[in-house]
């Protein structure tokens, strides 16, 4: 049975949602309840690649990718419980001229917000991943504290931290409607029962927008088909994160010794489906191989799909929805969402709860759509 | 009966059956949710061993019946495939 009442309703049980509703509780809210649909983890986060870095273009996502990181260190002590982080830093590969300018850029930007990022040489590469085929790349950059942590395994400690704090966690509840008195949120109807509440966090990643709709609000969120597999795991050959824009890549071992992996879609394809292809086993194939070829005998075990949670400058919308007193958005992550879990979800809550925040967040309120302040960020697959 | 911190249910993965009935006593009760935490069903046969052992132990432990019990998708390749011999596939193109 549902309760009839909560303080706070966060929707969505992905990295997101859990986040939220554990910081939530640990800043002394009692009455926290979290819906989700499935079950925890099983949307875009329980399918990611869950990559973290520090490594961005834009001054917010520096600051909030370190302070993210910052947390993502402690974690494990703080939520009780492994999240299989591992900082191999991420080793980023210009096979452009332009691209190359661009990353140095981004580093210099980065060392002023206090990251420790720095240009690095093909032989310097090298070390870091005595395998990589340098072969046609211009220039590298890296930064050690970038890393990896088990998606499944974070968002499950945050959701059982948060059921130790007391936050009630419901799955298989899906939200069908949201209730307004006036302008201000009335209660949360669900497919298991009726919930009156003050405030709703929409945390539902590439659903967020059917959310807004409930509300009468237009958040422009919308999904995108991205590609992944995973080889058989083998010994630890390769530490970083091996990433490029142009090149159009992710690879990296992970700690259990498999390979994950994926690139952006040339197709863009607007859709919840999360079909795989052969076409992406095939591309995906070749621009490993060429990287790393003596591990050509790798093979494939598995691969899936999740939906990226795209707005249109592919930064997070994240804030108070001022037309509907007590409704919140924390979505829009555009495929960075997993790492900026741990900064947003502390974010959100102290936002909730004392309306302010400790790093300044409005200009990714979703009015920037209106008033054009768009926010490009070059450093994205 | 041997005991059931030594039954290996997942063999690639190597997951025991104590670990197992520790989740979903828990309340972990979908075989997707154990697949999260654990790996069982991940590993090179992608479960084709594990999966139905997996799912009668919810059942049994929960007393639902089988068949009300969430499936986990079984995902491609069907076996293990290299990438070397995948990425030369252009050729046939
Ligand atoms: C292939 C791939 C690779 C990626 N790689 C990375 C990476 O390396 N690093 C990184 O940081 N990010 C990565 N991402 C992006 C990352 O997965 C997302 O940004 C992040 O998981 C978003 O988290 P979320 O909690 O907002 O959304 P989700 O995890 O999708 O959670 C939303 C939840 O809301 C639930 N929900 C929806 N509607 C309702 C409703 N009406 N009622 C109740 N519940 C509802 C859903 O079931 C879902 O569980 C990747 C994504 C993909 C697909
Ligand atoms: S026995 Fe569990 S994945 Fe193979």
């Amino acid at each position: 049975m549902l309760v009839k009442t909560a303080d706070v309703v966060v929707i969505g049980g992905g990295i997101q949602g859990c986040a939220v509703a554990y910081n939530l509780a640990k800043m002394g809210c009692k009455d926290v309840v979290l819906l989700e649909k499935d079950t925890i983890a099983s949307g875009s986060t329980g399918r990611c690649a869950a990559g973290i870095r520090a490594q961005w273009g834009t001054e917010m996502n520096c600051r909030l990718g370190i302070a993210s990181i910052e947390i993502f260190e402690n974690l494990s002590e703080e939520l009780g419980a492994d999240i299989g982080l591992h900082q191999g830093g991420y080793l980023m590969i210009a096979y452009k001229e332009s691209e190359f300018e661009q990353l140095k850029k981004n580093v210099k930007l980065q060392n002023s917000l206090g990251i420790k990022s720095k240009v690095i040489s093909a032989q310097e590469a090298k070390e870091i991943c005595p395998l990589l085929n340098t072969e046609g790349a211009v220039g590298f950059t890296f930064h050690q504290r970038d890393g990896h942590a088990d998606p499944l395994l974070t968002t499950f400690a945050y959701a059982e931290a948060a059921s130790r704090l007391g936050v009630k966690i419901y799955d298989f509840t899906e939200v069908i409607g949201i209730d307004l008195e006036g302008d201000r949120i009335k209660g949360v109807r669900t497919n298991r029962g009726y919930i009156s509440t003050r405030v709703v966090v929409n945390c539902a990643g590439p659903y967020a927008k059917r959310i807004g709709e409930f509300v009468g609000v237009d958040l422009p969120i919308y999904p995108e088909r991205h590609e992944i597999l995973v080889t058989e795991p083998i010994e630890r050959v390769s530490h970083p994160m091996l990433m490029s824009f142009s090149g159009n890549f992710y690879i990296q071992q992970r700690p259990h010794g498999s390979f994950i992996m994926g690139y952006g879609p040339k197709e863009h394809e607007k859709t919840h489906a999360v079909n795989s292809t052969w076409m992406f086993l095939e591309e995906m194939a070749r621009k490993f191989v060429k990287l790393l070829p003596a591990l050509k005998e790798l093979r494939v075990v598995r691969q899936w799909a999740g939906s990226y949670e795209m707005s249109p400058d592919a930064q997070p919308i994240l804030g108070e929805v001022d037309e509907v007193e007590g409704f919140y958005v924390s979505a829009g992550f555009s495929g960075h969402g997993f790492m900026f879990g741990p900064i947003t979800g502390k974010l959100m809550a102290e936002l909730i709860l004392t309306g302010e925040t400790s790093i300044p967040i409005q200009m990714l309120n979703y009015r920037r759509f209106e008033r054009h302040e768009l926010i490009r960020e070059p450093a994205v697959v | 009966m041997a005991d059931e911190k030594d039954i290996v249910i997942c063999r690639c993965e190597d997951v025991t059956l104590s670990k197992i009935r520790e989740l979903i006593e828990k309340g972990y009760t979908t075989p997707d949710e154990i697949k999260r935490i654990t790996r069982a069903g991940m590993g090179p046969c992608q479960g084709r061993t594990c999966r139905d052992l997996i799912i009668r132990e919810i059942a049994r432990i929960t007393g639902k019946k089988i068949e009300e019990i969430p499936m986990t998708t079984f995902r491609p390749p069907i076996r293990p495939i290299k990438l070397g011999v995948l990425a030369e596939s252009e050729d046939d193109e």
